[in-house]
């Protein structure tokens, strides 16, 4: 048996959000978000060692 | 305690169970049992999500653990956020297109029975033993800084749980979740402004000096526990498997309104993790500094044990041990006041010299805590000699007002609680969907049978919990023992859904018995590091290891039996 897929139309909906046509947009806003919080925890370590 | 922290505390655990258990008592469709009401949004997904996996350890030990070693720890949660992202993009889709209850339904449809049934069984296995210490950890510590009975704290929390996650199911978790959430961020913030409010200015300062604000490692060394590396590889993967494939916070996010509501709610976890957890061990760092500059600071926190053996024959050791931390706590507090000026005059010298003495009068005190513990161990084997978990409650306790240290009380059972009820939610859905209507697919047509039996699984899981919790408190080196299991039967279960999502020519069979030989590598690697400790790795990589042997081999074993040869099941009737 195959395995299903994710379906398309749950993939491209819009999410809703403010700012933010689709999916992808709010990932890469959560990725960009993460990327800073470990670039500013490693300046704190920094800042204080 | 007063009689206005024990308003606060009852007031609040008893008001939310008994206002759950009332707008849920009419709960009979299973789909509403076992996943929520339909209408469900993407805040009370979020919360709930993040009730469940915060249980009390990360409120009553994290701010220990930081206070003991620094805030490296934050590392941890690294790997969170790709981890939910990459289980709204992948998992989250398929699971809500299926309409499974569960994730190992998902199993039984791409698979076979055996795998839906091992991967239900790995689950049923560690979470069913976890639910009872998520009772029992708190419940230990309360009730010894508390002096309250500890059998009696295990049964009325567990009582408490059962009643209305029984009652009211998916939707009565939700509801109180979200209103312990409240409870606890209340709380929390009511602490972290009083702890500031005691506070010396140069308070950060201290801490970093005093080596307690590394929140990220580079190095590259695998024997490390925290390190961004391990935090970001490792976290990812166990990351992934607990919120991918544990049924605990699978339905959590299954049952919201729609797609929309459960990524959200993901994506909610995704963005306020670490900066939640950051706060948490940073209330530790803190409290680490006011410890520093308190007159009466305890050699050891747990005060209670403590005294139990500092009255006993060797009362003259322990007198002894008292004094000489406490001459060596004031000349630690002149080294930090005049590492403070010397900063403050701006000296480069003088500051590195005052730095170097601050780290020496540091290290004379940890060595004269380490005194205290093996004094405590000498006079009797069994004596608890880790005390980092007592570190904030005894703040609570002894310098919040009346009214407070109830509601911060009320945080630690408040979490407690909504842990507990993730957990007994999921043990009685999987029990129902994978066992029961799995042997029984005739019976399984009745509706409110469903319904019943999901109720009456709910409930025995909670007694079991309760009774486990019960004895562990004769055996408390189990504790660290499950932990260690469980965190060593993830791997191979992620590895079979990433097999699953990823890998459409492997079949059941080779995916099952792939799966058994990577649980078996897991295992033998974690046994072979504790047999040679020089060589042994951060637990964390054992996820990625597992994860990868379970894919590899599942390629290599479908590569022999070249067809897949598994029997298919029929798709879950909603």
């Amino acid at each position: 048996m195959n395995s299903p897929s994710p379906d398309p139309s749950d993939r491209e909906e819009s999410p809703g959000v403010p700012g933010f046509r689709s999916w992808r947009g709010v990932y890469l806003f959560v990725f960009i978000f993460f990327v800073l919080c470990v670039a500013l925890l490693a300046l704190f370590s920094r800042a204080f060692a | 305690m007063n009689l206005l922290d024990w308003v606060v505390l009852l007031g609040t655990m008893l008001g939310i169970a008994a206002y759950a258990t009332w707008r849920t008592r009419h709960t009979d469709n299973l789909n509403t049992y076992l996943k929520g009401n339909h209408n469900t949004g993407w805040l009370t997904i979020g919360l709930s999500v993040m009730a469940t996996q915060a249980s009390t350890i990360t409120y009553l030990s994290l701010p220990g653990q930081a206070y003991e070693n620094g805030i490296a720890f934050i590392q941890n949660y690294f790997g969170l956020p790709l981890a939910l992202i990459i289980v709204c993009v992948v998992f989250l889709p398929i699971y809500r297109k299926l309409g499974v209850y569960t994730a190992y339904e998902y199993l039984g449809q791409r698979f076979d029975a055996k795998t839906r049934l091992l991967g239900a069984g790995l689950f049923l296995l560690q979470r069913g033993l976890q639910a009872g210490i998520t009772i029992y950890a708190p419940a230990i510590i309360l009730s010894t800084v508390l002096g309250w009975r500890l059998d009696l704290t295990i049964i009325f929390t567990g009582l408490l749980v059962i009643i209305y996650t029984v009652t009211g199911g998916s939707a009565a978790v939700n509801l109180t979740q979200k209103w312990q959430m409240a409870v606890i961020f209340g709380g929390m913030l009511t602490a972290f402004v009083v702890l500031l409010s005691k506070l010396p200015a140069d308070a950060v300062n201290i801490a970093g000096a005093m080596g307690k604000l590394q929140a990220v490692d580079f190095t590259p060394d695998l024997k490390r526990r925290y390190t961004f590396w391990s935090g970001m590889l490792g976290g990812l993967f166990l990351s992934l498997s607990y919120f991918g494939t544990d049924q605990s916070q699978v339905q959590r996010y299954l049952g919201g309104a729609a797609l929309r509501e459960s990524r959200l709610g993901l994506m909610f976890n995704a963005l306020f993790k670490i900066p939640m957890q950051f706060a948490i061990v940073m209330l530790g760092a803190l409290l680490f500094v006011f410890y520093q500059f308190q007159p009466n600071t305890p050699v050891f926190f747990n005060q209670t044990e403590w005294q139990r053996h500092a009255q006993g024959p060797q009362a003259a050791t322990f007198r002894a041990i008292e004094e000489k931390h406490s001459a060596l706590h004031a000349d630690k507090q002149d080294k930090i006041r005049a590492w403070v000026a010397a900063r403050d005059l701006g000296d480069a010298d003088t500051e590195g010299a005052a730095r170097t003495a601050m780290a020496e009068a540091q290290k004379a005190s940890g060595a004269v805590r380490q005194e205290a513990r093996d004094a405590l161990r000498a006079v009797d084997p069994k004596a608890k000699i880790k005390d980092s978990d007592y570190v904030f409650i005894t703040f609570i306790l002894t310098q919040l007002p009346h009214g407070v240290i109830g509601l911060l009380i009320a945080v630690m059972f408040a979490s407690a609680l909504s842990s507990k009820a993730g957990e007994l939610n999921a043990l009685g859905t999987t029990s129902t969907i994978d066992l029961w209507r799995h042997f029984r697919p005739l019976a399984a047509q009745d509706e409110a049978r469903n319904v019943r039996n999901a109720k009456w699984f709910t409930a025995a899981w909670g007694f079991f919990a309760i009774g486990f919790a019960l004895f562990v408190s004769f055996a408390e080196n189990l504790i660290e023992a499950l932990n260690i299991v469980a965190s060593i039967f993830y791997p191979a279960l992620l590895g079979v859904f990433v097999v699953a999502f990823f890998l459409k020519k492997v079949g059941g069979s080779a995916v099952f018995w792939a799966a058994v030989a990577a649980q078996a590598l897991v295992v033998a690697l974690f046994f072979w590091g504790k047999a040679n400790p020089a060589h042994e790795i951060g637990y964390l990589w054992l996820n990625p290891i597992g994860c990868a042997a379970c894919v590899v081999f599942s390629l290599v074993l479908q590569a022999f039996m070249g067809h897949k040869g598994s029997r298919v099941e029929p798709a879950p009737t909603a």
